[in-house]
């Protein structure tokens, strides 16, 4: 390898292998990456398989891997767990809209005027902690089991994760550019539009990402405490009827839909924030 | 085209009061070039907020086109040292230079045009379609100074534009600088602590004192207008103002308006 390299022009050839190198480097961490997650997985499920068959849990507490797998093999099959899907989703994305506009909106509000957010910060600090869990009598004194009060749920509690972090972002905004925009005599709005909101959108964006985690966490909880339709309530009832392995079935797909928004919510943001990404890169290096 | 008037700044807390600007007063002709220097902490941040309306001074009045400052004047435009932070990162560059046009209200086949201009004369019509994190600093700094011009100020103050750029690219941008100026016949305060800075690029150079800050001495630069990097700083009246202007700022040091009025 020496030998060919001193024959050759050497600094480009030395610059190019090593660039090369490095992208080698990086597919195999991944590929490496890939196959350690599966490899866990792989794990958890062999483990769970052997654990009734060795008699240290009972087969109806937790059936074997390959029970659960063939009880989501069939739930694949039924249009009510779509439905079911269908409601969680629907609930979760309503949610998660209102949240965000309303966190957006009010965190803008605050975020901009010192005095108001000095007049909120102690009930926002009293409201935030409270779990929206808490919450549940009271909805379903107000709503009843109706998508209602799975809404309200989970309203409230995306709602602090995004306006937290739009107050935040709101703030980030640098002296420089501010003095910037105010030397040029933006106008109010030109300020907002063209100065704060790009400043705050890589916090907002975290905020609802946070929130798409949280708001589908309530949305679970609040069908299986309630009852309101959807994969939470069908968990219920599998674990009432005796159907272990279908619940852990229904468990998994609940456990699925959450990396499906996750990712679904990791690709919004990536295109929203492409320039701050490679900003953020170009930065580092 | 731009008047200081017995413009004075206390900073006040409430224990302590600083006076950072005593008794500021002079005036830029229309079309001039003059050049600020005075050491460091001699407020000529302070002095240069107050000109831009971004900071009321405490009394006193800055007027520019005869019209006196209350917030950020119409006709002036500002570049800044931190040119990486003055220019909005999410905008590509031609976005940065259209954008106080925008605010401005004109309409998109003149801002296209005076776009296309600016960054021309900064030789950067190449790069319309980059962001500002794509570039060297030198060229972001560029990129400010096309925004600054595509607005058409009367008057463009810069502070320490150059501060945080290597040598070579320097002398580039002081060129770059001064042929915007005859060009355009912009008139140019320019904020410096570089003394071969000054010389070189101003008709007239204004020494600030120490805090609290006054005016310790003009200098008329009468240098060629034609001004070259080689020749101009080989000319013995270059290296003359130099030495004089050096002198000045060593004296600057320990003058403020205690010393130099008592």
């Amino acid at each position: 390898m020496s030998n060919r390299l001193d024959t050759l022009p050497t600094f480009e050839v030395r610059v190019n292998t090593s660039a090369l190198s490095r992208r080698r480097f990086r597919a195999r961490g991944r590929a490496t990456n890939t196959l350690l997650g599966c490899a866990g997985l792989l794990t958890v499920a062999l483990i769970a398989q052997f654990l009734a068959p060795l008699g240290i849990v009972r087969a109806q507490d937790l059936p074997p891997t390959t029970v659960i797998l063939a009880a989501f093999i069939d739930l694949l099959g039924e249009a009510t767990m779509w439905m079911a899907v269908y409601d969680t989703i629907y609930v979760w994305a309503i949610g998660l809209v209102v949240a965000s506009v309303a966190g957006i909106v009010v965190g803008v509000l605050l975020g901009s005027s010192e005095p108001l957010r000095r007049a909120t910060s102690s009930t926002v600090e009293f409201l935030r902690p409270i779990p929206s869990v808490a919450l549940v009598p009271l909805v379903v004194l107000v709503f009843g089991p109706r998508y209602e009060s799975a809404l309200v749920l989970v309203i409230y509690a995306a709602f602090w994760q995004v306006l937290v972090q739009t107050v935040y972002g709101v703030a980030d905004v640098d002296p420089v550019v501010a003095d910037t925009a105010r030397s040029y005599r933006f106008s109010r709005w030109g300020v907002m539009r063209y100065v704060i909101w790009p400043t705050a959108l890589p916090f907002v964006m975290t905020g609802i990402r946070l929130a798409a985690t949280v708001a589908l966490v309530l949305t679970v909880t609040a069908q299986l405490i309630i009852g309101t339709p959807g994969l939470g309530q069908s968990i219920a009832l599998a674990e009432s009827g005796g159907a272990n392995a279908r619940m852990y079935a229904l468990v998994l797909i609940t456990g699925l839909l959450g990396l499906a928004v996750n990712i679904v919510v990791r690709l919004v943001e990536k295109r929203v924030l492409a320039w701050h990404m490679s900003f953020r890169k170009d930065a580092s290096e | 085209m731009l008047e200081v008037t017995h413009l004075q700044k206390l900073y006040r807390t409430a224990e302590t009061s600083f006076e950072a600007l005593r008794d500021v007063h002079f005036t830029v002709a229309p079309g001039e070039f003059v050049c600020l220097v005075g050491p460091s902490g001699s407020g000529k941040t302070t002095l240069l907020k107050c000109m831009a309306g971004l900071m009321k001074p405490t009394s006193g009045t800055v007027r520019v086109a005869d019209k006196a400052v209350a917030g950020p004047p119409e006709g002036l435009a500002l570049v800044f040292q931190e040119y990486g932070r003055s220019l909005f990162p999410w905008l590509r560059i031609a976005e940065n230079v259209e954008l106080p046009l925008k605010e401005l209200k004109i309409p998109g086949k003149e801002r296209g045009a005076r776009v296309a201009e600016a960054l021309a004369h900064v030789g950067l019509e190449n790069s319309a379609r980059s962001y500002p994190w794509q570039l060297s600093g030198g060229m972001q700094q560029r990129v400010a100074i096309a925004r600054a011009i595509a607005y058409r100020p009367d008057v463009l103050l810069m502070d320490e534009p150059f501060a945080a750029v290597d040598a070579q690219t320097r002398a580039d941008l002081e060129d770059l600088v001064r042929e915007i100026w005859r060009d355009l016949k912009i008139t140019t305060l320019f904020v410096t602590h570089d003394i071969d800075e000054a010389v070189y690029l101003a008709e007239r150079v204004i020494v600030l004192s120490s805090t609290p800050t006054i005016v310790q001495r003009e200098m008329i630069i009468d240098l060629p207008s034609e001004r070259d990097q080689l020749s101009t700083r080989a000319l013995p009246r270059f290296s003359e103002l130099r030495h004089d202007l050096y002198a000045e700022i060593q004296k600057a040091k320990t003058h403020s308006a205690l010393t130099l009025t008592a």
